[in-house]
């Protein structure tokens, strides 16, 4: 009953999307206040409406429920509570669902917190979210109901459960947070396709705008930490970056979101680069939907394609073309009536910023080309081949790192005309300081190793660019120290929000180039009592034993570790065996060194000619990985921190009183 | 400085140019480069014997794990054939066999041929679940007529006598 009562309800928010774009799209054209009202009025029942068959959902995977087929498919009543919620949207069918609920939610949020929107902007918005809303819902009430029963079959007594990879506690968040970023993008979307119907891009549009891309990127900033979490400790192959397809896809609408969010600066405070930022707002959320077709269609290999029927994937694709040919179609036809921006030279932050977007949109294009071309050259030769690592390597490093070398300097330059040789002589020291790190570690930790050392001393060259700028609009040393202190607490909270993202990067930089330039690893067949050595530590495979688990029966060992003969730490990697799904995972085991971490992983039980057994144990030394996740948390802090800038929120308010004395 | 454009606009345009080019030669440069290293085709064992890739270049090899042949060694190397229809490859691969390695099942190996013919993988892939096939190893057998859909053992990948 609950489940035809979800169906049910997902058809009423379908009713709502649509009629939400059509009596948002008819307050614009007959310059109604009625027909608004109503429009928001039908975004927020639409988004009600997919908050209740969700929470159907819900209900079904928490009661396993197995006549309905999604849940039957993909849960078990064995499985711990935080996997049966997030079994919800482990499927195709639930994913879509969460992706549905959230794209209404940022619809609801946008018609009802968008009070200072002129009215004709808004209405356009409310309409292009209910026009998305209308497209995304319809595939999922007629291509893909998460809460359709199980139809001529019996109804199961158990699940098929969920990939036992995917159980997890990082994975089990990390979807919600990921689509938060992606659909967050549909807002920015909405209000670039709304501006180019207006005709109209100034500051307003831009402040409006920089929220919304914000929020946006900071979830999605911590979602693809999390899935780079989760695929670093339970995949178990000492990584946690591989340049999958599918982790490509959660990158390329950041690195858009990443060049919108400076674009909008300029369009802002200078009211140039209008059309740029408005192709980049399309853009990030064509590549948001983009990475979700790639990620579900099944097109790609991957841990997140699930075996679908090929028919959804042509539909969303489909669905990619019609809503991102159009906002680009309507972008060409528009953008050029645009009224032009203001003029700056060519040593300006103004082009330190167009710099920054260029490298940017050139690295999107790099991932993009390395993404999609196996899939072009099939579809063109027929012959199967797929893009390595290292072509993501060479063609993606070079640009993020003249990207970084440029990038303290650019918050130090001034608007419309800057002074390089100013800016030399506030960077100087941090330049030394850098150059200086580097050198260190490329003489004393290893020289053979010239890339990493470089690497080394662009990640001190960002933390220290970004003291600097701290330094400089406090006038740290130059002015008494109350005073300093006085312009430091005075500090609006946007620059703090830049400052700790340029920090989060640097922090990133520097502990992935340490973690890729010396990190070590040894495997080796191991006995009960046997040990082996790696970067300085010893592990010692003490015992091995069953352990039953939840859901899982396993094989737990204990590995002692010792450094210098003084015991440092055990770890206790395993090995499960799910008998729902007939999987085998490894479980990994992580003992903390500071930053840095021991990795262990135990492989499968062998038997030695002798007879007897012998278990394969992986180590890993990871140096400084907590740096590399760290990082980017410090860059999601930095967006929340510029997010809570009272600017963002009175800034349009004031700035439109202004413009509007009639 | 005289030789620049007299309008604002045209010097704009002129600054963005400057910007951009270098940039965009650079993009280019470093993808073609790029794309010329890291590009791995994929073979089943006879498609591989006709295309014969050089030793030591990466490649993808795809096929049936023949039941019977895999020999797990006590030093962490594993061994197995990877059967299609009409050939056969041996395998070495050193290190811990994904978690869903079965025998008598699809497998797609990573790596390059040695000179006397044996593929020394430097990964192994296998499916993720039950139902899944790599995809451009479910292409490759369906071409060949080989594809059944529900992971069932073909006869070529059942054990062979000795020789």
């Amino acid at each position: 009953m609950i489940a035809e009562f979800g169906s049910f309800a997902l058809i009423l928010a379908l009713a709502f999307a649509v009629a939400q774009f059509g009596l948002s799209a008819g307050a614009r054209i007959r310059r109604s206040t009625v027909l608004a009202a109503a429009g928001e009025g039908a975004a927020v029942a639409s988004f009600a409406c997919v908050a209740i068959a969700f929470a159907c959902l819900l209900h079904a995977f928490i009661t396993s429920d197995f006549s309905v087929a999604n849940v039957a498919q993909n849960s078990h009543t064995e499985k711990p509570l935080l996997y049966k919620v997030a079994g919800a949207w482990g499927s195709h069918e639930g994913s879509i669902l969460l992706w549905c609920l959230i794209l209404t939610g940022y619809g609801a949020a946008a018609a009802t917190l968008g009070r200072g929107l002129p009215k004709g902007l808004k209405a356009l918005m409310v309409a292009t979210q209910g026009a998305l809303g209308t497209v995304f819902l319809a595939y999922t009430v007629f291509a893909s109901n998460p809460l359709a029963r199980l139809v001529g079959d019996k109804m199961p007594v158990e699940g098929a459960s969920l990939n036992p990879l995917l159980q997890d506690p990082a994975l089990a968040i990390h979807p919600p947070f990921l689509y938060s970023g992606y659909v967050g993008m549909s807002v920015v979307f909405s209000l670039a396709v709304a501006a180019l119907i207006e005709g109209r891009v100034d500051a307003a549009w831009a402040r409006w705008v920089r929220p919304w891309a914000l929020a946006a990127w900071s979830f999605l900033t911590v979602g693809i930490t999390l899935g780079a979490f989760w695929a670093y400790y339970e995949l178990g192959w000492g990584g946690w970056w591989f340049w999958d397809p599918v982790e490509n896809a959660s990158f390329m609408p950041w690195l858009m979101a990443t060049a919108l969010l400076h674009s909008a600066i300029v369009t802002e405070k200078r009211g140039a680069l209008a059309g740029w930022s408005l192709f980049l707002a399309l853009g990030a959320f064509t590549f948001s939907m983009l990475g979700a077709f790639l990620v579900r269609s099944g097109v790609l290999t991957s841990v997140h394609s699930f075996a679908v029927d090929p028919k959804r994937g042509v539909l969303l694709l489909i669905i990619l073309g019609v809503t991102a040919g159009s906002g680009f179609t309507l972008f060409a036809w528009r953008a050029p009536k645009l009224a032009p921006g203001g003029v700056f030279a060519p040593v300006s932050r103004e082009s330190a910023l167009v710099l920054n977007n260029v490298l940017l949109a050139a690295a999107t294009t790099a991932v993009m080309l390395g993404t999609l071309y196996p899939l072009i050259r099939e579809a063109l030769t027929g012959a199967a081949i797929s893009v390595g690592p290292g072509f993501f390597n060479i063609a993606f490093a070079p640009l993020m790192a003249v990207l970084a070398i440029i990038l303290p300097a650019g918050p130090l330059l001034a608007w419309k005309r800057g002074d390089l040789q100013g800016v030399g002589q506030r960077l100087w020291v941090a330049a030394l300081i850098a150059v200086g790190c580097g050198l260190l570690t490329y003489a004393f930790v290893s020289p053979r190793k010239a890339l990493g050392a470089l690497g080394i001393a662009i990640g001190v060259w960002l933390i220290t660019g970004a003291a600097v700028e701290i330094l400089e609009r406090t006038r740290a040393f130059r002015v008494p120290a109350a005073d300093s202190w006085r312009r430091l607490t005075g500090l609006p909270r946007g620059a703090w929000g830049m400052t700790l993202a340029h920090l989060g990067l640097g922090v990133f930089v520097l502990g992935a180039c340490f973690e890729l330039g010396w990190k070590a690893e040894a495997a080796e067949a191991l006995p009960l009592g046997g040990s082996l050595n790696v970067a300085g530590y010893h592990l010692t495979l003490e015992t091995v034993g069953p352990v039953d688990g939840p859901n899982f029966d396993a094989e737990r060992a204990m590995i002692r570790v010792s450094k210098d003969g003084k015991p440092v730490c055990t770890g206790e990697p395993d090995r499960r065996f799910y008998p729902a799904g007939g999987q085998t995972i490894s479980g990994i085991a992580l003992c903390y060194r500071g930053a840095s971490h021991l990795y262990m992983v135990l492989g499968e039980r062998r038997r030695t000619t002798a007879g007897t057994p012998v278990w394969l144990i992986r180590a890993y030394w990871n140096p400084w990985a907590s740096l590399i996740f760290l990082g980017p948390v410090i860059m999601a802090l930095g967006g929340l921190t510029s997010l809570s800038d009272r600017r963002m929120r009175l800034g349009v308010a004031r700035k439109r009183k202004q413009e509007q004395p009639a | 400085m005289s030789w620049l454009p007299k309008s604002p606009k045209a010097r704009r345009r002129l600054t963005l140019v400057a910007v951009i080019a270098p940039v965009l030669a650079l993009a280019v440069g470093l993808t073609l480069w790029g794309l010329r290293d890291s590009i791995s085709f994929f073979y089943t064992p006879s498609q591989a014997a006709a295309a014969h890739p050089p030793a030591g270049r990466s490649v993808q090899l795809g096929g049936m794990v023949r039941m019977g042949s895999v020999a797990k060694h006590s030093d962490g190397r594993v061994e197995f054939v990877v059967a299609d229809r009409t050939a056969t490859d041996k395998v070495v691969f050193q290190g811990d066999l994904p978690d869903l390695f079965r025998e008598g099942q699809g497998v797609v190996a990573v790596g390059a041929f040695r000179e006397d013919g044996t593929f020394e993988a430097k990964q192994v892939l296998a499916k993720h679940d039950e139902k899944y096939m790599p995809p451009d190893l479910q292409k490759a057998l369906k071409a060949q007529g080989e594809w059944r859909g529900d992971g069932s053992t073909p006869d070529y990948a059942k054990a062979q006598p000795a020789t």
